[in-house]
């Protein structure tokens, strides 16, 4: 079952501006998602129409098998957003926006849950403090206990971690690992793909208002990401036809200390290593030095968004 | 499946009334005080003189005035700056992402209002109280027009905050309409005393009907049959309700 499931949804702004384009996805009960795309992509358009907070132009979308936008009430006690930008209440303490925004949602506060949450994600010590007084990055956080206080089923994290330290950021990944491995959905956007790589098990990327791509976190990094065999010599190499062709499987590309050879997979499953190795030792003698790298979601998120832009200009 | 929220809204009720206590020198004391301020000013200037065509001391006559101006006054901040307030600071996304219908919301926002207009006008007659021949001749329509006032107040209070984008356009608003509006409407004088001209302009004042029978309630005199008026300052309120609902709903200036 799907937690969220998105059908050609539309966003036309007032000026013209088209920010979503017939957007299709699905968010699987209990994943942990990553929504990622360059700015200006889409992304907080999708979470806001989600949140409520933009009106969508057309689309349908079903939150844990209920029509979001007929069912709007009960979808939204099952959802914690935290929104994008550090918002702030000047005249409450963190304890006092806890209650309310509990109450608010129709749960009696839980004062344990809401001590806990404080004590999670580093704020017992400012308890007592008006929010105007805390740093950027306890709002921050602040944000993240608003969201998470009336227990949704799925929690959305829009760039929850900006100017947040990366020790408190590392706590908190912890912290929602904990909540996802009990079940709650979690969608995130964030511009730090390391991050995104490691904790999602599901991506999908949009860019120009579009899904570039929407699959498993493996599959993506199985089917998209190549890995490398670079190769370096003492002596810059030029490439002779006869070196192009014998390494055309490879793509070789030059660089001012070696040859770089893009691996692939054999029929069995094996990696191309020896092969590209062999042929490149046959052409140009052994390397001085010599190493694979694979590719990274930063690496298949720019060769994705890129290869978009190409095909729209 | 889109039950009610009444915990929400109660929340929110109770969230709207701690904000403006938290600040209750600015949001209580202050305008209190104002009203107070304006009592003695005119006491002096006007000394012993008699209201025209009313049975009744200066002094006496603007009592009452001043208690429903300066309910009206805080109606209208208490929403206005608590919308603004939210859109600027932008935390008025949690209110839209709340599971709450436009009613809730509403309903929070105008009770929230009349609890501060309730409460600034008791601080008001409370200090007076010592130092005034007050009656209370008719409690129900001071009850009745004390509400429908705050209500009408508070509701459009909300929505020139659904419609203002800043802090100006919240001044603008309060300046150039809720002032002339309120001074029009007979706080100061009666409205027989005003060329001809204003007095028919009044007649679409819902303000003055509003004034006048707040009035009447304490000193059994006014311009016009309060009586008459109540349909007018009930349907008003009404109106300012259901305008409110209907732009929540619809996400007015608040949703793109």
């Amino acid at each position: 079952m799907s937690a969220l499931e998105i059908k050609g949804l539309n966003k036309v702004y007032g000026n013209g501006n088209v920010a979503l384009h017939d957007v299709s996805l699905s968010v699987p009960k209990g994943s942990f998602f990553a929504l990622l795309g360059p700015n200006g992509a889409g992304k907080s358009t999708l979470i806001n129409i989600l949140a409520d907070t933009v009106r969508a132009s057309a689309g349908t979308a079903r939150l844990f098998d209920h029509d979001l936008f007929a069912e709007r009430n009960w979808c939204k006690r099952q959802i914690g957003v935290v929104p994008q930008e550090v918002a702030f209440d000047p005249f409450f303490t963190p304890r006092e926006v806890l209650a309310f925004t509990s109450g608010l949602f129709g749960c009696k506060p839980d004062y344990v849950w809401i001590d806990h949450l404080l004590e999670r994600l580093e704020l017992s010590a400012h308890v007592g403090k008006n929010t105007r007084q805390l740093s950027g990055g306890m709002r921050r956080r602040l944000l993240v206990a608003q969201a998470l206080v009336h227990r949704p089923q799925l929690v959305i994290l829009d760039e929850p971690t900006a100017g947040v330290d990366v020790e408190l950021r590392r706590r908190l990944w912890d912290f929602m690992r904990e909540l996802n491995a009990a079940g709650t959905t979690i969608l995130l956007t964030t511009h730090y793909l390391d991050e995104a790589e490691e904790l999602c098990d599901h991506v999908a990327i949009i860019d120009q208002g579009k899904v570039v791509t929407a699959q498993p976190m493996a599959d993506l990094m199985e089917q998209v990401a190549s890995s490398y065999l670079w190769m370096n010599y003492e002596k810059q190499l030029s490439l002779s036809e006869g070196d192009a062709l014998a390494l055309a499987a490879f793509k070789p590309r030059l660089s001012d200390t070696g040859v770089c050879l893009q691996l692939g997979k054999l029929e069995n499953g094996q990696s191309t290593f020896h092969t590209a190795y062999e042929a490149a030792v046959a052409r140009f003698g052994p390397p001085q030095d010599a190493g694979v790298r694979s590719e990274d979601l930063e690496d298949v998120f720019l060769r994705l968004t890129k290869k978009k832009m190409k095909e729209a200009t | 499946m889109n039950t009610m929220n009444l915990r929400g809204s109660w929340t929110l009720f109770k969230k709207e009334v701690h904000r403006f206590l938290k600040v209750k020198m600015q949001t209580i004391i202050t305008p209190a005080l104002t009203a107070i301020l304006y009592l003695l000013i005119f006491r002096y200037a006007m000394g012993e003189r008699q209201v025209p065509g009313l049975d009744v001391d200066y002094f006496t006559f603007l009592v009452p005035g001043l208690a429903m101006m300066a309910m009206m006054q805080n109606a209208f901040a208490n929403t206005s700056s608590s919308m603004i307030m939210g859109k600027v600071m932008g935390m008025h996304i949690y209110l839209l992402m709340a599971p709450l219908s436009a009613f809730e919301v509403v309903i929070a926002f105008l009770a929230a209002a009349v609890v501060r207009a309730t409460i600034v006008a008791v601080v008001f007659l409370s200090v007076l109280y010592p130092f005034v021949d007050m009656s209370v001749l008719h409690l129900g329509i001071i009850l009745l027009y004390g509400l429908c006032a705050s209500i009408i107040m508070g509701g459009l209070g909300l929505i020139a905050g659904m419609w203002a984008k800043d802090f100006d356009n919240i001044a603008m608003v309060t300046n150039f309409v809720i002032m002339p509006l309120t001074f029009l409407s007979g706080v100061f004088y009666s409205v027989k005393q005003l060329p001809e001209f204003w007095q028919r302009v009044n007649d679409a004042n819902p303000f003055f009907y509003l004034t006048d029978g707040f009035r009447y309630g304490f000193l059994g005199i006014g311009d016009t049959d309060p009586y008459a008026s109540i349909m007018v300052v009930i349907g008003t309120a009404l109106l300012t309700i259901i305008s409110c609902w209907y732009l929540w709903s619809i996400g007015w200036r608040m949703k793109e």
